[in-house]
């Protein structure tokens, strides 16, 4: 009984792998009717499954493959053409396979599915009148066939019946395995009384096998044994070359090998104490040994893509006939390898964006013609080494993202803020569609918008450390790219020079590079801090040989490299880029952990060390002043921060400042003539309190002419009954900031510098601003905030 | 009479040793890459057989000035603590065989760095030879501890 549950066991598991063929082949043979490569192929995997369900017992199962069978039958003699009905009507044939299959893995019998009206369908195509030479036979039936359902418990009797009849005992299946002598004699290559003799002395106990006997006697050529042992050897050679490993075992085994290389460290090292030359060397043949082992182990893990694209030709019909679209698959790469446990990871989000881009991708015949393209659509499926990571690309040529209305819709769901808009890059509106809140079902079908969404894709993809971006062009297409690690112990890196010293950039964190000439392409001080304005938004730099506390150079002639990590971008100035090159990382001595800088060190090709830089620690460190200072800025105002905030945009001098407009309590216009000064200080009268002031442009050093006028702009803050004015030059606007471009200052009164409406604009430090005014401000509520600073 | 075995190295003129199953092994190299943030008892990074070795500079750890690393220099490689960590010296010495009865600690004069790293003293012929304490030796963190 145990050993029938694990031949069903077996019999399940590779039905499934083969029903999953047979799926991708009727595909393919809609595309090419013709081929009868394909249908011999469908039409043994079908009857293997006929053939073992029936051995198993399981009638119906056996009853609905043959129906299957007799179809294909007919479509391999050329009975009747290969037409898309024919298709559909296997692939549901298919399907009910699969649902059988599946109530037999559930509660081991096959009595619910419905598989009378299957064997209908199938019996109709196979009766319908598109060929005269249907044989008589089978015309009597032909009138029941409409799928009324009325002689529907007798058509599969007849079906089984007839069908074996009209085609008696398949060829290939039957040769697949055929004994070697039988081969061999057919083919004319030995005789008869030779493999008999061959066969009676293994009986007899030569252990030899039959073709090595025939061989070694002279009775056979050495080509005719070894080609009749060729087409001895089953068709699909991957999967009969290959045995079924649980992955728990590999999982366990990997494990296994890990501990094996921490023993082997160990023993290495008492070894080496004991000195004896002798167990030195077999420690170090251990060592290789067990290193081999590990690659190899981690080897057994890796998967060819097409394990996850195998059942998409599938979804793109199936979602293409349905939506009355036509949709051409290509797959590029699919030999790809990657993790197993990865292309579990990718395989719900490749799906996704596969069946995304039928739905709002590619238009339906009529638009693509109007627009002058084929009416039939392309998806590509592309998978490709990168470095140290696979990239896979989810490819078709429809009418691409409406930027405009992602746009919109970003702003209609709250995601981002009309003013925003403008100074956006098109690829940035277009990463909106990742967003958690941005919901595809508003958009023109009713289709997709179930299982994972975009913002899952995205969520999915970044727990394994792999990255999705999306491009499209307006009317060319879109282009869906998930980046996978392939492992991360090998990456894809740029080597720099620093300071004459070499190091190493792990790709993936830089976005682009621009070589600052000192003319067009130049870098700015933002009150001391450098920044770069690439295509008008600020990107705060981070000079390498500062951050390594080495001698600073020029800034002319040096490249920036704009990277991304942990969510934020910035410029790494160096001094040149060299080329890519992939690196083996290597774990750096403990003792550098420290510094933190540095991510690991690699052998560079010349043979020299070279150190990898740790993007995320560079960041970090380049954005550490501005983030502390943002929190006690949020923290005196008792808000949180985070998102975008209003700003109240002033000029001082030739400077715009931008002050958080929560903090403002009026503007006023005050007459010059009623400032007054008490002590060094000056001061108003305002609303019978005593208002003092503070000029911006001193207290940030912009020492500009004083503005002629009769009246002086302040902006006033209140809290806790009092109140102080800062005097700005002029009001310019209110505006709308994402903390994003931020960048902090070195300069005493600012907490940064930002880009607003396209312009270089320094936030002011309101604490320190007050303060300056009046010193006491805060002595009385805020005496515990004052401790701290 | 028990003895252990040293392997010699000179740096600054003075004759140190370290026992000799400490030593992985001693190679002249001559490319380091520098480790910028580092302790200043580091001297670099480089490539042994494909592994990567820091190399602590003994001359820094004895409070002496850096080896200036241009041209090769001598590594004396030690097996640390499940990594290599190699030492550089100015000169490779002898192994040498050496009585326990020829220890003596320290001299109470010796002070400073070096008195940190040294556990004895052996009397050769004609010389003295300091054994150094190689944890000690390759603390890179020792003296900013």
């Amino acid at each position: 009984m145990e050993d029938l549950g694990e031949i069903v066991g077996e019999f399940l598991m590779e039905s499934h792998e083969n029903l999953d063929q047979i799926d991708r082949d009727l595909v393919s043979l809609e595309q090419e009717p013709g081929s009868r490569d394909l249908i011999s192929r469908i039409f043994r995997a079908i009857h293997t499954i006929k053939g073992t369900s029936g051995f198993l017992a399981f009638s119906r199962l056996e009853k609905l493959a043959h129906a299957g069978e007799s179809l294909l039958s007919r479509l391999r003699d050329g009975v009747q053409p290969v037409t898309p009905e024919t298709i559909t009507v296997l692939l549901l044939c298919i399907d009910g396979v699969r649902s059988i299959l599946s109530s037999i893995e559930e509660n081991g019998s096959e009595a619910e599915v419905d598989i009378e009206s299957m064997i209908v369908r199938i019996k109709a195509q196979m009766d319908a009148p598109t060929d005269a030479a249907a044989p008589a036979a089978e015309a009597a039936p032909a009138e029941a066939a409409p799928a009324e359902g009325g002689p529907a418990a007798e058509a599969p009797v007849s079906v089984e019946h007839e069908a074996p009849a009209a085609r008696p005992a398949p060829e290939p299946v039957t040769d697949q395995r055929q004994p070697l002598g039988q081969m061999l004699v057919d083919a004319g290559a030995a005789q008869a009384s030779d493999v008999a003799s061959a066969l009676q002395q293994q009986i007899e106990g030569d252990e030899r096998k039959l073709g090595t006997i025939l061989l070694e006697e002279g009775k056979a050529a050495p080509t005719a044994v070894s080609e009749a042992l060729q087409s001895q050897a089953p068709k699909r050679s991957i999967a009969d070359s290959a045995i079924r490993v649980d992955v728990d075992l590999l999982d366990t085994l990997m494990n296994m090998v890990g501990e094996l290389v921490l023993a082997r460290n160990q023993l290495v090292r008492g070894v080496m104490e004991i000195g004896d030359s002798g167990l030195v060397r077999s420690a170090q043949r251990l060592g290789m040994i067990t290193s081999e082992l590990q690659e190899g182990i981690m080897k057994t893990r890796m998967q060819p893509i097409e394990h996850i694209w195998s059942k998409l030709p599938r979804v793109v019909r199936d979602l293409s006939n349905s939506l009355g679209k036509q949709v051409a698959l290509v797959m590029e790469g699919k030999e790809t390898e990657l993790d197993r446990s990865l292309l579990e990871a990718v395989k719900d989000p490749l799906t996704h964006l596969v069946r995304n881009a039928v739905d709002h991708g590619i238009e339906e015949p009529e638009r693509r013609i109007a627009a002058g393209k084929d009416p039939e659509g392309t998806l590509t499926l592309r998978a490709y080494h990168e470095g140290g990571h696979v990239a896979v690309e989810v490819a078709d040529n429809g009418a691409g993202l409406n930027v405009e209305r992602i746009a919109q819709k970003a702003v209609e769901n709250g995601l981002l803020r009309p003013e925003q808009i403008p100074n956006m890059d098109k690829r940035d509106i277009m990463a909106m569609v990742f967003q958690p809140g941005f919901s595809t079902a508003a958009k023109v079908t009713n289709v997709s918008g179930r299982g994972v969404g975009m913002d899952v894709v995205k969520t999915n993809i970044e727990n394994i450390g792999g990255a999705v971006s999306v491009d499209s062009t307006p009317g060319e297409g879109t282009v869906w790219r998930l980046t996978i690690p392939l492992t991360l112990a090998i990456i894809q890196a740029l080597t720099v020079d620093c300071a004459d010293q070499r190091y190493v950039v792990p790709q993936v964190a830089v976005l682009e590079l621009v070589f600052i000439d000192g003319n067009t392409t130049k870098v700015e001080y933002a009150s001391g801090a450098p920044v770069y304005r690439l295509r008008g938004k600020l990107l705060p730099l981070v000079r390498l040989d500062r951050a390594l506390g080495l001698e600073v150079g020029g800034d002319q002639g040096v490249y920036i490299m704009v990277l991304q990590a942990d969510g934020r971008r910035f410029g790494l100035v160096v001094d040149r880029v060299l080329n890519t090159e992939e690196v083996v990382v290597k774990a750096l001595n403990t003792r550098f952990k420290d510094i933190g800088l540095y991510a690991g060190a690699t052998i560079l090709g010349d043979g020299k060390v070279g150190l990898i830089l740790d993007v995320s620690s560079l960041a970090r460190r380049s954005h550490l002043a501005v983030d502390s200072e943002r929190e006690t800025v949020s923290d005196k105002r008792g808000q949180q921060g985070g998102g975008t905030e209003r700003l109240l945009v002033t000029a001082v001098g030739e400077r715009r400042v931008a002050i958080p407009l929560d903090t403002v309590t009026r503007l006023e216009e005050f007459p010059r003539d009623r400032i007054e000064h008490a002590g060094s200080r000056e001061v108003v009268q305002y609303r019978g309190q005593i208002l003092p002031l503070v000029r911006l442009s001193h207290l940030l050093g912009a020492y500009g002419e004083e503005l002629e006028g009769d009246t002086v702009s302040v902006v006033v803050y209140s809290e806790g009954g009092k109140s102080v004015a800062l005097v700005v030059d002029r009001i310019v606007d209110i505006a709308e900031n994402s903390t994003t471009a931020r960048r902090d200052a070195e300069e005493d009164g600012l907490v940064g510098t930002a880009v607003i409406q396209q312009r270089v604009t320094e936030l002011l430090d309101v604490r320190r601003a007050i303060l300056a005014a009046d010193p006491n401000f805060y002595s009385d509520s805020m005496d515990d905030m004052l401790v701290e600073a | 009479m028990a003895s252990r075995q040293f392997a010699t190295f000179e740096v600054d003129g003075q004759l140190f040793g370290v026992e000799v199953h400490t030593v992985q092994e001693v190679l002249s190299y001559n490319e380091y890459t520098p480790v910028p943030l580092a302790p200043p008892a580091v001297g670099g990074l480089f490539n042994l057989r494909g592994q990567v070795i820091a190399a602590v500079d003994l001359r820094v750890q004895l409070g002496l000035a850096r080896q200036a690393l241009q041209g090769p220099v001598m590594n004396v490689i030690l097996r640390g603590d499940g990594e290599p960590v190699s030492l550089l010296v100015d000169k490779i010495g002898e192994v040498v065989d050496l009585d326990d009865e020829t220890f003596e600690p320290p001299p109470d004069t010796l002070s400073g760095p070096t008195r940190e790293l040294v556990v004895g003293t052996f009397k050769l012929d004609g010389r003295l030879m300091l054994a150094l304490d190689v944890n000690q030796a390759v603390d890179t963190y020792r003296a900013t501890n």
